[in-house]
């Protein structure tokens, strides 16, 4: 009886060794990356589709309502709904679309963010293909979506759609840079570019307690790379410019509408590896730490836009060049000097350094405020003559 | 040189954030307000006009139609207008008191409604703007207990009010009231000090106090430009003069100062409905004869301290049972005058967020 | 420092003023020529301390036309001094108050949209809720308020002449 933890790998061998029985070996490893491919594709599409149906839950019970709770029991069936109303809805084309970009913009959104899928690591031997340049490999087929976003704009004919693209598109580079960066600190201390190596180096410790500024900045730009509130300006409605996916409608609109729900959870499965440990975990089997530390962070998007009020453009660029980039690069030489020390402490000396960089971020924040006149007390209004 | 053009944008009259039907034109130059033209009307009633064909009580309904969420607020000051032109007096204890809770319960729906729809503007999901709602049921609630209507009561009127609450009401009001100091205690925490809120509102729309006096600007946008003004205290109307209350004046000029005093009204409701509901006598609560209101030939202007700002009726009598004149001033209409001298140099995502923070009803801009 | 001096001193300041105070009024009103409106304005927000102007009304009072203004004082906690100017309605034109208070700019184009009483000097006399091109001004005792059935809404600008955004 093979033990919870290593279901995939027996499953893996089991069905190997029924094929081997009647394939040549080449025939053999097409048979299993097809198997796992379809697999991943089945896994992406259900959890996407019911990632909607938890978010909606989430930020109702947060707004104090109930969230869907018509379509089966507990509204279980609300996203195949969705689903079936997105599909059947009309495409209506807008008369001045260009009309192979416009047709060819979801496209180029849906593809590259399901490749990062072969290489992220759901278990010890649950990846697809363990590159050794996985953490390269992931941010760069996932910036191929920028490029989606200005066809979108740009394909729609819509002076204003344009606009939003642009926008969209000024942000994801932005938000771009401290992400890398922040990554690149975990791979200075791990030395390899693979994700698995990552989690292995995880072991003791996750590495989001030897460098807890990292994280943060890594969270902020995560949820800015996919557009999600406080940063959704490209899909605001009640902005005056309208988003770079307002002249979609029908099946277009369901490609970036799943689009945007597989990048966030690239992104959360990301931070899970990166800074959360990955797999690691006691007890439990490893794909299901996993699981459970990305929809953590999942939880926390849905917290952060249920929250929040949105970003102004300007606010918004100012935090990425400003504050998130010079932190980003401090982070990485404290990181690299913590490292060089070479103290056998595990995760303090990240810790402490990384706290004392954060406090000393705080207060020079804090001290560029921009002045206003002095406030009365909040509680106890004094009373004027009238 | 290069040679800029200005762009010339229309927000609305279909905006979700517009706040009702409402077109501003906006001339830019890149991402600067340059100009900005308000476009209203779309809602015009011809109330005015209406009003001289029907009795001084058949108006009463259309007081509540004006700014359709204070209806009880309206209909004090034509009350107050009528009585002052009519002469008709004294009016009983139990109806001043009556009048002053529904009052003041209208300013707290108010404010919550304000305050909610301005972080919608802002981009908070929701959940803002149903935390405020979901104070505001209650005190719906409420009114519908004593008038049977929500939102269009027309229960206050000239002599009193309409009829007394049912004995649940006091303490049901007293349950609420006693709520009221916590929820705005959540708000405060969970908003006034959000440094997303904090960004997007500080420094945004400011209205130094001359400008805002010279533009006849009233109510929290007056006294978040630092000016202590209120009619409840400057010239006391009904029986505002025995309750204990701070006229809540921010130094900020800005859309954040705005928001705090609205914070801050909603206490100082609380204040005085707690005095009110714990001094509220018993007896009738309509004047003795007011049957058909006649009132002799004559003019007069009542004012009060609308949730808005102030409310006022000119109303001028020529002897018959209709108004000769039948004048509404209109309280959004006149701060609304000041929305152009606030955004002019802003960016175009702030003219959503000061719009919002002058909090207008169009139905009281058109009438 | 109450209205009824305030007025004996206006007209003390002001030497050749044909104004009245009204007898038997409410709220203390002085009744104005046209003609010396902006001066009495100017003496009163300067000098009397009236910074607030709260009200400006439009009256048809069939033969002649009526403008009433309700002043305050913030400043002062003072309370309301009314002027009123009034005319025939050959001549129902009324000099501008923007100038002294900018919170008359919206109420006198409403005044000048729904009864028709021009006000000189004003910086943008335009219809504020109804439309250019409607027939007439409602508030006029001799507009008809009737529901007209079968009516037909006939369009009364062309095309070209209705306000759009540029872009």
């Amino acid at each position: 009886m093979p033990s919870l933890n290593n279901l995939f790998g027996f499953l893996q061998d089991w069905i190997s060794g029924k094929l081997s029985g009647f394939l040549p070996p080449w025939g053999v490893t097409l048979a299993m990356m097809a198997i796992t491919i379809v697999v991943l594709l089945l896994f992406l599409v259900v959890t996407v589709m019911y990632l909607t149906y938890l978010e909606r839950k989430v930020l109702a019970r947060i707004a104090d309502r109930l969230g869907p709770n018509r379509a089966g029991p507990l509204g279980i069936a609300q996203p195949v709904a969705d689903v079936l109303k997105l599909i059947v809805k009309e495409v209506i084309v807008p008369a001045r679309a260009d009309v192979a970009v416009y047709f060819l913009a979801p496209v180029v959104m849906v593809a590259p963010a399901l490749l990062p899928y072969a290489v992220l690591p759901f278990g010890p031997r649950m990846v697809p293909a363990d590159i050794s340049v996985a953490v390269l490999f992931v941010p760069a087929v996932t910036s191929i979506t920028t490029l989606a976003l200005l066809m979108a704009g740009w394909g729609s004919g819509n002076k204003y759609s344009l606009l939003g693209g642009l926008r969209a598109v000024a942000q994801k580079v932005s938000y771009s840079i401290p992400l890398l960066l922040s990554f690149l600190a975990v791979v200075l201390v791990t030395g390899s570019l693979s994700l698995v190596r990552i989690v292995e180096a995880q072991a003791s410790y996750p590495f989001l307690l030897a460098q807890p500024l990292g994280f943060i900045i890594a969270l902020i730009c995560c949820v800015a790379e996919v557009n999600r509130s406080p940063f959704d300006i490209p899909e605001a409605e009640s902005e005056l410019v309208a988003g770079y996916h307002t002249e979609y409608s029908g099946v277009g609109f369901a490609m970036f509408f799943l689009a945007e729900y597989i990048g966030m959870f690239t992104v959360s499965a990301m931070l899970a590896i990166l800074y959360l440990g990955g797999w690691q975990g006691p007890l439990l089997p490893p794909y299901i730490w996993f699981l459970i530390k990305v929809y953590l962070i999942l939880c926390v998007m849905f917290w952060l836009r249920g929250t929040f009020p949105r970003v102004r453009v300007d606010q918004l660029m100012n935090l990425s060049w400003k504050v998130l980039l010079p932190l980003a690069m401090v982070n990485v030489v404290v990181v690299a000097l913590v490292d060089k020390l070479g103290l056998r402490l595990g995760f303090l000396p990240g810790l402490v350094a990384s706290l004392v960089v954060m406090a000393a971020a705080g207060a020079i924040l804090r001290s560029r405020r921009p002045a206003r006149p002095a406030a009365p007390p909040r509680r106890g209004w004094q009373v004027r003559e009238a | 040189m290069l040679r800029t053009e200005t762009l010339s944008i229309n927000v609305g009259p279909q905006h979700p954030s517009t706040h009702g039907v409402f077109r501003m034109l906006l001339t830019l130059d890149g991402e600067r307000v340059v100009d900005l033209k308000p476009y209203f009307g779309y809602l015009h009633r011809g109330i005015e006009k209406t009003a001289e064909q029907r009795t001084y009580l058949q108006n009463v309904p259309f007081t509540d139609r004006l700014d359709y969420i204070c209806g009880m607020s309206n209909n004090l000051a034509y009350a107050l207008a009528v009585e002052k032109l009519a002469g008709i007096g004294p009016i009983p204890e139990r109806a001043e008191y009556l009048r002053v809770i529904m009052a003041e319960l209208t300013r707290v729906v108010n404010h919550c409604v304000a305050v909610g729809f301005l972080l919608n503007d802002l981009g908070a999901f929701f959940t803002p703007v149903l935390y405020c709602l979901r104070q505001r049921e209650y005190i719906l609630d409420l009114f519908e207990m004593a008038s049977g209507s929500r939102m269009t009561p027309s229960y206050i009127r000239p002599g009193g009010v309409a009829e007394d609450v049912p004995p649940e009401f006091i303490p049901a009001a007293k349950k609420v009231v006693a709520g009221l100091p916590a929820f705005v205690d959540e708000l405060d925490q969970l908003l006034t000090g959000n440094e997303i809120l904090m960004a997007r509102l500080q420094n945004v729309g400011v209205l130094p106090p001359e400008r805002a006096i010279a533009y006849g600007v009233t109510g929290p946008v007056l006294r978040a430009s630092g000016v202590a003004y209120d009619i409840r205290r400057a010239e006391p109307y009904s029986i505002y003069d025995r309750f204990d209350f701070d006229v809540v004046t921010e130094p900020g000029q800005d859309a954040y100062a705005r928001f705090l005093v609205r914070l801050g009204e909603m206490r100082q409701s609380a204040r005085i409905l707690e005095q009110a509901l714990a001094q509220i006598p018993e007896g009738p609560v309509m004047a003795e004869g007011v049957r058909r209101i006649r009132p002799p030939a004559g003019e007069a202007y009542a004012r009060i301290e609308a949730p808005k700002g102030e409310l006022g009726f000119y109303l001028i009598s020529d002897g018959s049972p209709n108004p000769y004149r039948f004048r509404v001033r209109p309280t959004s209409l006149i701060n609304l005058q000041a929305l152009r001298d606030m955004c002019v140099g802003h960016l175009v995502a702030d003219v959503v967020v000061i719009l919002g923070s002058i909090d207008l009803t169009m139905g009281e801009v058109d009438r | 420092m109450t209205e009824l001096d305030i007025i004996s001193r206006l007209q003390a300041a002001l030497p050749g003023l044909a104004a009245e105070p009204v007898e038997g009024a409410k709220d203390p009103t002085l009744r104005v020529p046209v003609g010396d409106l902006v001066r009495v304005a100017s003496w009163l927000r300067d000098e009397a301390g009236y910074d607030y102007l709260s009200n400006v009304t439009g009256v048809d009072r069939g033969e002649q036309f009526e403008v009433v203004y309700h002043l305050y004082s913030i400043a002062r906690g003072g309370g309301p001094l009314v002027l009123k100017v009034s005319g025939p309605w050959d001549q129902a034109t009324v000099p501008s108050l923007v100038s002294i208070w900018p919170a008359a700019e919206f109420q006198e184009r409403e005044v000048y949209d729904l009864l028709g009483i021009s006000f000189a000097g004003h910086p943008d006399l335009r219809r504020i809720l109804l439309w250019e091109g409607f027939p007439g001004h409602p508030l006029r005792k001799t507009f008809e308020n009737r529901t007209v059935p079968n009516a037909e809404m006939v369009a009364t600008m062309a095309d070209e002449e209705v306000p759009h955004a540029e872009n």
